[in-house]
């Protein structure tokens, strides 16, 4: 820590910061030198084509990746001013802080109500009263907008839901667990326009609160729904500026290629 | 010469058969006898153990003795009775004692080679696995007969080692690999992406396994226990090697027992075509069926219930 503070002042205004983050799956390298400055309260989208390494950036920053052993990383990522790799940083706590939403949703094959409380329950050690648990439930499901739907039916397996209603409520697992930061990859691609559009509607409900990650495909997505925006290409970052003027003035020329939809 | 000189005038041959045809139908028809071969074999050991236990069912059967009677004598000279409680109870204890040796075994096993093991360590785990599933079970019972035996006998000091606890043990360590193999079939089954939600979520190895993965795979972890009952019920060789072979409700796991499938394999041999003794020992085959029929079926639509749920 006291080494860090020497060379480079504590942005606190910084959700997510990396320096020098290289990641390798075995032999393959997927991510270069990736050096970011994500800021706190604002919704950040990542654009780029399959295989950019923009779910690999996601997955590293909720140590999930870490999962697989072939996973090799180097650099440092730092979530609310610390080094999630550092020697004294328990994982479990990192991906407390750092919630995470799938491109499929993927509610657990339990009720809805335990869903909600998953997170909760495995941090406190279940010691939450019946009356503080309900309370917990009602205010997740309020803020993804999905309280008025599934009130009368908290009991029910939660694979039951519509898939936009499952991904809504992967989103609002999360919540009890009080992160800082949420981590989306590709959330909306498993949705209708429908489903798509009530989820960004819930990205701007819950901005400010949280600092929103989301990686997208559909960049009239990243275009909507976020303030500012990041362009990966093979690894690398190439851009990263607030939103409009990424899709109005891009100063590289693979990002104008890439929003023209000359590849991709 | 009529004839031919029309087919070959056809432009087309659509209605030609081949050698690929032939080949095709042949194929159908062997796929489906050896398909049906399963349904008429089972029916067909049914009707044949009932027309052999029928004579004694519809005799001399007295239901009340049959099941309720300890006593089991068919070569009384003065009065020979059928009374099957006692195999009941020996089956039933030996069978008990085999899953309570059997169910933290298996599940313990599969949870470590679904969960934990990688790479060659699993692959190492699961071929051990299915080799101890393929060791004959008149090699288990030897184990019984001639190690578990003086074993029981110096450890706590009792003057038979043949008895409840020898063939519970001996199996427990029989039914483990066969349910070890389903419960890990059953683990697999759970989606990658549970797991992975779970642990997202900040939740420990530990956590993600008792409160995401069993639950999941609860059904398919009961159906192993099941099948494992089944092959209880069902085993001969070894717990007729390793009970004792003697007709009794035993009061503890030292006394010895004997077993319904171990009595039909002893006695069998030695009885006329016909008598009612021999009558008498298909009827507890037809019991035997029954009850593995039953608990089969059971284990099938529990383990089929994971699917739909």
């Amino acid at each position: 820590m006291t080494t860090r503070e020497n060379s480079t002042a504590i942005d606190t205004s910084l959700a997510i910061s990396t320096r020098k983050l290289n990641l390798w799956y075995g032999t393959f390298q997927a991510l270069f030198d990736i050096d970011l400055n994500i800021k706190q309260g604002l919704i950040t989208s990542m654009i780029g084509p399959s295989g950019c390494g923009k779910s690999t950036f996601l997955r590293t920053v909720n140590r999930i990746n870490e999962r697989m052993d072939y996973v090799r990383i180097s650099g440092e990522v730092d979530v609310m001013g610390e080094n999630i790799f550092g020697s004294d940083v328990e994982m479990l706590q990192v991906r407390k802080q750092v919630g995470m939403v799938f491109q499929r949703p993927n509610p657990l094959p339990i009720s809805i109500r335990k869903n909600i409380l998953f997170g909760h329950t495995i941090h406190t050690g279940g010691k939450t009263g019946k009356a503080e648990q309900d309370e917990i439930v009602e205010s997740a499901l309020k803020q993804v907008l999905l309280w008025d739907k599934v009130k009368d039916k908290l009991d029910h397996k939660a694979t039951t839901l519509s898939l936009e209603e499952q991904q809504k409520l992967c989103i609002a697992r999360l919540l009890p667990v009080k992160p800082s930061v949420l981590l989306m990859d590709e959330p909306c691609s498993a949705l209708d326009p429908k489903g798509t559009e009530a989820v960004e509607e819930l990205l701007w409900e819950l901005r400010g609160k949280y600092t929103i990650l989301i990686v997208t495909h559909n960049m009239a997505q990243a275009r909507r729904a976020s303030e500012e925006c990041i362009f990966m290409l093979m690894g690398k970052v190439i851009e990263h500026t607030e939103t409009g003027e990424m899709f109005l003035t891009p100063k590289h020329k693979e990002t104008t290629d890439y929003i023209e939809g000359r590849y991709g | 010469m009529n004839k031919q000189t029309r087919a070959s005038s056809k432009t087309t041959d659509f209605d030609r058969l081949n050698r690929d045809w032939y080949i095709d139908k042949a194929v159908q028809i062997l796929v489906f006898i050896g398909g049906i071969s399963a349904i008429v074999f089972i029916i067909g050991i049914f009707i044949f153990i009932t027309k052999e236990g029928m004579g004694f069912l519809l005799g001399d059967f007295s239901f009340k003795e049959f099941f309720l009677s300890p006593n089991w004598r068919p070569t009384s000279e003065n009065k020979a009775t059928y009374g099957i409680l006692a195999l009941i109870a020996g089956t039933a204890s030996v069978t008990g004692l085999a899953m309570l040796v059997a169910i933290p075994f298996s599940l313990g096993t599969a949870i470590f080679i679904a969960e934990f093991a990688t790479g060659k360590t699993r692959e190492f785990l699961k071929i051990t696995v299915e080799l101890l599933a393929a060791i004959p079970s008149v090699v288990w019972g030897f184990i019984g007969l001639a190690i578990m035996n003086p074993l029981i006998i110096d450890i706590f000091d009792v003057p038979v080692g043949l008895n409840v606890l020898n063939a519970g043990i001996i199996l427990g360590l029989m039914a483990a690999p066969i349910m070890t193999s389903i419960a890990e079939d059953a683990l697999k089954a759970v989606p990658d992406r549970y797991r992975e939600a779970a642990e997202a979520l900040g939740a420990t190895r530990w956590q993600v396994i008792y409160k995401v993965v069993l639950p999941a795979a609860k059904n398919g972890l009961l159906g192993a226990v099941l099948l494992g009952v089944g092959r209880g019920f069902g085993e001969t060789m070894a717990v007729l090697m390793a009970t004792g072979h003697a007709i009794n409700i035993p009061g503890s796991v030292f006394d010895s027992v004997r077993a319904l499938t171990a009595t039909i394999a002893a006695e069998l041999g030695e009885t006329a075509v016909g008598s009612p003794h021999y009558k008498a020992l298909f009827t507890i085959g037809i019991s035997l069926f029954l009850i593995t029929f039953v608990i089969n079926l059971i284990a099938d639509l529990v383990v089929r219930g994971v699917k739909k749920g």
